[in-house]
């Protein structure tokens, strides 16, 4: 019994389909695109540059602003109203959180690092894929980071705990569900971003959480590949730079 | 004994390993964590014996001191003006620092720099809580009048300039273009309007392939170009020892 078969015969460690380029946005600083199964954000990245009102300022560092915000049409049921909310709010500042330990902004006292992340398409696992657009779109604007920030969400859906729930997932009625989105810098293994919607043990937590480490190297390994392929795109032979 | 993870020339991304153990250095774009040597920005890795240096590919201007850049006036103050300067700070000019005529206190100073007026300057200084203070007492730093401005990447201003000026003295031979680079990204260019396009296509493939080898060729290709290459028109260009300031316009 219980919850025995995913949609599309995905595994349960097993991550939805991801597309995942860079560069997207011309008049941006950075930006990258991330598409995970029906779920795609768009970020932009624009600075370091001049932070007005002055008394957000901060002499010792520049500041890290993100903003995420759901397209009217990116639900599959009502039209999002446009404009924030609580839910956008808090999810902007859970975002500006779980990048902030791998920024280095000191380099740019009292400037602002604006980072907007778009959301076109969504099927659950939203928060997760403007995380891994804006560590992409970050990079890309050249900006000083320790490393990528890696998001994915793991859960537990009835009986069995599996990665990267999709919609009907969460909303799933025959057994308790949980949802625990989470962000990781992988070289270090810390957590960066730890959510928790509905129930689950201590036990099946410890295995999601340990699910979820199975996963960040391949989301690593897509960043990657989406930051260096923008570059490769003009020629495979990068050598004998004169600079 | 350690361990290099990665080639020279390869594109990396921030977080990713370039080297294990404590026989190499971690320079300019790469940090240590526990003994591995990681990148801390997109860019080309450059492995000069035992240090690695990331060469960033990309990223706004950061002012730096004794850097030609254009900038665009923005404030006209009592003593002197304010300019935009591309990055995430403005810059001042004093009177002092803008001519050797003698100016009347009270005078107008819009005669030498009105509001929007682009100015080749230098940066004099820089301090910790980015004031940047310029000057434009100098060779070649002066207002442009007419011609037409772009913006580029100014991660890739080196290699517009070229090694000892030579990609931006080919290209005004071969369009007989006046051509200014600024440290921060602004190119100015003056000359027939069809000229000036190709010198601005030109330019824009130099930012497009900065990181291949042969580009010199490409763009010399692309120009139809049959003059020397590398030769730079004055010998102003060798006072300087870093191809990064080499961008004075002598013309």
């Amino acid at each position: 019994m219980g919850y025995s078969k995913r949609t599309n015969n995905r595994g349960f460690d097993e991550l939805r389909k991801i597309e995942a380029k860079t560069g997207v946005i011309k008049n941006a600083d950075g930006s990258a695109y991330f598409k995970i199964g029906n779920t795609a954000a768009y970020a932009a990245v624009y600075g370091p540059r001049n932070l007005y009102p002055k008394f957000l300022q901060n002499p010792s560092t520049g500041i890290l602003r993100c903003n995420y915000n759901m397209m009217p049409f990116s639900g599959t049921g009502e039209r999002v109203r446009p404009g924030p909310s609580r839910r956008s709010k808090e999810i902007s500042l859970v975002t500006e959180k779980a990048l902030l330990p791998v920024v280095d902004l000191k380099e740019f006292p009292n400037a602002v690092v604006d980072v907007f992340i778009e959301l076109i398409e969504t099927d659950a696992g939203s928060r997760c894929a403007g995380i891994c657009a804006a560590s992409m779109a970050l990079a890309d604007a050249g900006i000083t980071m320790k490393d990528l920030v890696v998001a994915v969400s793991v859960g537990k859906v009835d009986d069995k705990v599996a990665v990267d729930l999709d919609y009907d997932e969460e909303a799933y009625e025959d057994g308790p569900v949980s949802d625990i989105p989470l962000a990781i810098i992988p070289s270090t293994g810390e957590f960066t971003l730890l959510q928790m919607d509905g129930e689950i043990s201590k036990d099946d937590l410890i295995k999601a959480l340990s699910l979820s480490k199975k996963v960040v190297p391949k989301l690593y390994e897509i960043q990657k590949k989406a930051l260096s392929e923008k570059y490769k795109l003009y020629g495979s032979d990068t050598n004998g730079n004169e600079e | 004994m350690g361990k290099l993870i990665i080639q020279d020339k390869t594109i990396v991304v921030p977080g990713e390993t370039l080297a294990e153990g404590m026989d190499y250095l971690p320079g300019a774009g790469t940090y240590r964590l526990g003994d591995k040597i990681l990148a801390e920005k997109v860019g080309l890795i450059n492995i000069d014996g035992r240090a690695l240096k990331l060469i960033p590919l990309s990223g706004r201007y950061a002012p730096k001191r004794n850097d030609v850049i254009i900038c665009k006036v923005i404030d006209v103050t009592f003593s002197g003006w304010r300019f935009e300067t591309n990055s995430a700070y403005s810059a001042m000019l004093s009177v002092k620092d803008a001519t050797s005529d003698y100016i009347a206190r009270g005078a107008d100073l819009t005669s030498y720099f009105d509001i929007g007026d682009y100015v080749v300057a230098k940066i004099t200084n820089v301090t910790s809580q980015k004031l940047v203070d310029l000057t434009t007492k100098g060779l070649g730093l002066k207002r442009l009048r007419g011609g037409r401005m772009i913006k580029v990447n100014s991660q890739k201003v080196p290699r517009i300039i070229g090694k000892q000026g030579s990609m931006v003295t080919m290209i005004k031979k071969a369009t007989n273009c006046n051509i200014v680079v600024g440290q921060n990204g602004l190119i100015w260019l003056s000359g027939e309007p069809k000229d000036e396009v190709t010198a601005v296509s030109a330019i824009r493939m130099i930012e497009a392939n900065s990181h291949i080898k042969g580009l010199t060729d490409k763009v010399k290709e692309y120009l139809g170009f049959t003059g020397e290459v590398g030769e730079p028109e004055h010998k102003e260009y060798e006072h300087s020892q870093n191809v990064d300031n080499q961008n004075v316009d002598n013309n």
